[in-house]
């Protein structure tokens, strides 16, 4: 990756500046992959250290680490960052390495704005890290930002309503190239119906953040006049309604769910066939059940909003159109399994994090239905069961699926396989610890444990541990993927173009490492 | 309904057996002890049980999968891969199986929201952080804190059996009678969850919503704020006593003698060592949360009392940022939430505690004549 950047190469093109230029100028969609990828990965450690903190303070009954404002300064932060600093700049990053690879197009639509749409990022990281420092703490409303809570903050929570701006530009821009890339830039013989299952997930999610960035950005405008301008759009006392923010906030909210889990779909609907050296079973039914998830997800937001008080027929609805959205999810993990069917399998680190996603994300799933049931989310809305559910989706989903693509993509980037011992490792203690600190939540919130507390009741205490002992394996074990990606960079075996026996497509022609600039002369895609 | 009703009857026999073990280990919902928290306990069972069928087929075919079709096994790969009887099949069973579950769960969503006919209405407001309880046929209104005392949150005392699920003063309520709730929120928003009753409702401040249980136990049922409120959203738990007709009658008896009792406190005059000593009470209860039980606030955050300007100021204003709070702060206003003799013996405690020695008192009759003095002189101010 760094040896081919610095040479110019045969086309003619001039070397790349060298050092942080390199960095801060480039238009090359592999770096701005890179840089996405990494800033995932510091902001993945970050948070991590906040949930760690968290965890500590809930190993036992009362307070010993951490006062109660700064335990939801924590829970905020760490909501916050994970979704907006990690999953969704990491499958950004998946995205800017693979789509043009897999499309043999030689770069993004607008290589310009990809830069832009990057480097927007540190800055609402920054500002966003940097109201720890100030005066009452950081954004301690929740990452949902309910008001009338959230107008009471002080000045960190209008750097975050500057941060979650700034954000969501980036990830508009991010959608407009993406979009732009795929429908215009595909080798002649790549029909829609052709593309890797991984660029069409990101097309609909491109789709999906156009469409719910700006309700977000519109909710936390009215936020920020609301706070500083006296206007009361979300306030009773001036004629406004703070359940409306609710409403607007989940019109983005729901949408934004499946922008953090289509890609992920994608992500393992390449790996399961490669290792499975078979064809994806019902390629056009993916497409379509992932359609389908992407316009349904803007027909259940009020599912989030149970507890807060609807109508008998508005509860029936919301009720009935999540319930539906088992169907085509269903679809999705049938079809994994019946590509494994009959396959010739091999469990290779990218594989085995493919197929505890399929599993450990059906478990999500199977929650998320039992949350879907009105009556039943009204006990568990605001509990732990909730934090389990959304954990399995978001961790042994998202996350899962982001390091199984990072193994399966590595040897491409950076020229070397990885050490698969120490891939294997990073996999069992993972996937071990992960289901150490989720899965005893179910039972904590079934019992009657709320949320976004930093003390509670002593009936609690025995599955807080065993959650606090595995969160710690879990975070500690991240350690052992940092180490894999960084011996992988420095050397390795070197890895031929077509990294994986069973994989089929345009980016495995190309030698490995990717060279600088590929696809210059348009391929030939039979 | 009725066929459910029979159901229920069921489900809580087969649930009484069991009941001390789901207590002691609390893997499951809580022992249910209203008719709504019967049928969401049930349709949970059910749902369960359909997701477990699910998964357990479904990845059984996976791990034989995994197991059987190795390449180390020399297993090779067949190339199907598509089968559109088998993805319709896929498709159907699912959407069937999930009607099959939203029937019955429609039919408990529309009972939960059905508050009519209501033996009696009790409204409840969210504070930052307390709860209070307007008995609306019985003229009783009260405030309920948190109970458990901060030296079993800081360590230096051992936690109760109730840590953090008790109150000063719960809610009481008679067995078998449809209670109607009324819930809101005074500033932002709450929610009143009690697990037992199969109640969660946000109160929203500005609005109100309606919820209802019909208790069919006698006995003490806990729960706690549901919705992030601040930071002591963990420290508003909600007690709710179950008790029989005539206990409850008492109660009722009991509580309006005592409100008796408190509008002739407000037309006494007390000695000041009086007002200090009722006055400690006021403020742990109602002050310490922020300002601490030492009076010095938490820098940055609250400000203290000790030496503060106020509390060594003019009696006048002091008195008047009690009852009026302070706008655009999480200072509230006592007015509406404490007696004119609670208020006066909180400012003479204030003014008296710690290195606070002015010596001097508040009597009830300055707060009500503030009381009146406040709303005329607030008028002109806002316009």
């Amino acid at each position: 990756m760094s040896d081919a950047a610095h040479a110019p190469d045969a086309h003619g093109h001039p070397a790349p500046p060298g050092g942080i230029m390199r960095w801060l100028t480039t238009t090359n969609h592999k770096d701005i992959g890179s840089l996405y990828l990494w800033f995932a990965l510091i902001m993945l450690f970050a948070a991590g250290s906040m949930a760690l903190l968290i965890r500590a303070e809930l190993f036992q009954p009362g307070l010993q680490l951490v006062r109660p404002d700064f335990f939801n300064q924590l829970t905020t932060m760490h909501g916050l960052i994970m979704i907006f600093g990690v999953i969704m700049p990491a499958f950004t990053g998946f995205a800017n390495w693979q789509v043009p690879l897999m499309l043999g197009a030689p770069d993004m639509a607008f290589p310009r704005m990809n830069n832009w749409s990057f480097w927007l990022l540190p800055v609402a990281a920054i500002l966003l890290m940097s109201s720890f420092l100030l005066p009452g703490g950081a954004v301690a409303g929740g990452w949902t930002m309910y008001p009338p809570l959230f107008i009471q903050g002080g000045v960190s929570y209008d750097l975050t309503i500057l941060a979650v701006h700034i954000m969501g530009l980036s990830s508009i821009m991010g959608s407009i190239n993406i979009i732009t890339t795929i429908l215009n830039m595909r080798a002649p013989g790549i029909a829609l119906m052709k593309m890797p299952l991984f660029v069409w997930t990101w097309l609909i999610t491109a789709y999906l953040l156009i469409a719910t960035m700006p309700v977000l950005a519109g909710a936390v405008t009215m936020l920020l006049a609301d706070r500083n301008f006296g206007t009361h759009f979300f306030n009773a006392a001036g004629g406004g309604d703070p359940v409306m923010f609710q409403h607007i906030f989940w019109f983005f909210g729901h949408p934004e769910v499946y922008i953090l889990i289509l890609p992920a779909f994608g992500i393992v609907s390449q790996i399961i066939p490669t290792f499975s050296r078979k064809p994806l079973f019902g390629y056009a039914s993916m497409v379509y059940a992932t359609a389908s998830i992407a316009i349904l997800s803007f027909t259940v937001w009020a599912h989030h909003m149970f507890a807060v008080g609807m109508p008998v027929a508005a509860q029936l609805f919301f009720m009935l159109s999540t319930m539906l959205i088992a169907v085509p999810t269903g679809v999705k993990v049938f079809n994994w399994v019946a590509t494994m069917w009959k396959g010739s399998l091999t469990f290779e680190t990218p594989m085995l994090f493919a197929i505890a996603f399929v599993c450990l994300f059906t478990i999500g799933g199977f929650s998320g239905l039992v949350l879907a049931v009105a009556p039943v989310d009204i006990q568990l809305q605001d509990t732990y069961y909730v934090v389990a559910h959304f954990h399995y989706v978001l961790v042994s989903g998202a996350l899962f699926s982001i390091f199984a693509g990072i193994y399966f993509w590595l040897p491409k980037w950076t020229g070397h396989m990885y050490d698969e011992t120490l891939g294997k490792w990073h996999f069992w203690l993972s996937v071990v610890g992960m289901n150490i600190v989720f899965f005893p939540m179910h039972f904590l919130g079934l019992a009657g444990m709320p949320r976004r507390i930093p003390d509670y009741a002593l009936q609690f205490t025995d599955f807080n541990q065993i959650a606090t002992v595995g969160a710690f394996v879990f975070g500690f074990s991240q350690l052992v993927f940092l180490a894999v990606v960084l011996k992988a960079i420095k050397g390795g075996a070197k890895a031929p173009a077509r990294v994986w026996e069973g994989a089929e497509g345009l980016e495995w022609t190309v030698p490995s490492p990717a060279p600088y600039h590929t696809f210059e002369t348009v391929p030939a895609v039979k | 309904m009725k066929s459910m009703g029979q159901r229920s009857g069921m489900g809580g026999a087969a649930l009484a057996a069991s009941q001390p073990v789901l207590a002691e280990y609390g893997y499951n919902l809580q022992a249910p002890a209203s008719s709504v928290a019967h049928h969401v306990f049930q349709l949970h069972n059910l749902i369960m049980l359909v997701c477990l069928g699910i998964f357990v087929a479904v990845f059984s075919v996976m791990f034989y999968s995994l197991l059987k079709h190795r390449k180390s096994l020399g297993h090779r790969a067949a190339h199907f891969h598509e089968n559109t009887a088998v993805e319709v099949v896929w498709t159907v069973i699912p959407f069937i199986i999930l009607m099959g579950m939203a029937y019955p769960a429609a039919r408990v969503v529309i009972d939960m929201k059905d508050t009519s006919n209501p033996d009696m209405t009790v409204k409840i407001t969210g504070y930052q952080w307390k709860w209070s309880y307007d008995y609306l046929n019985d003229g009783i209104r009260f405030y309920s804190n948190l109970a458990t005392p901060r030296e079993q949150i800081d360590g230096s005392a051992a936690k109760g059996k109730h840590y953090l699920l008790e109150v000063d003063e719960p809610m009481v309520v008679p067995v078998g009678k449809r209670v109607r709730l009324l819930i809101t929120a005074n500033d932002v928003i709450h929610s009143w969850w009690v697990p037992a009753l199969g109640v969660k409702q946000d109160g929203i401040p500005g609005f109100i919503r309606d919820s209802w249980f019909k208790a069919d136990r006698i006995g003490t049922y806990r729960g706690q704020c549901a919705e992030l409120c601040g930071k002591e959203h963990g420290f508003m738990p909600i007690v709710v006593e179950v008790v029989s007709e005539d206990a409850y009658k008492a109660w009722v008896a009991k509580k309006q003698g005592a409100a008796h009792a408190a509008a002739a406190d407000n037309a006494k005059s007390f000695a000041v060592a009086e007002l200090v000593e009722r006055g400690e009470k006021v403020y742990q209860a109602n002050c310490a949360v922020c300002h601490q039980a030492n009076g010095m606030g938490i820098p940055g955050a609250f400000l203290p009392i000790n030496g503060s300007k106020v509390a060594t100021g003019p009696i006048a204003d002091h008195i008047r940022v009690v009852l009026n709070g302070r706008p655009g702060t999480a200072m509230a206003a006592f007015a509406s939430q404490l007696s004119d003799a609670d208020i006066a013996a909180v400012v003479t405690y204030q003014r008296n505690a710690w290195d606070n020695k002015m010596g001097d008192a508040a009597q009830p009759a300055a707060i009500a004549a503030a009381r009146g003095g406040t709303a005329e002189a607030a008028a002109p101010a806002a316009q």
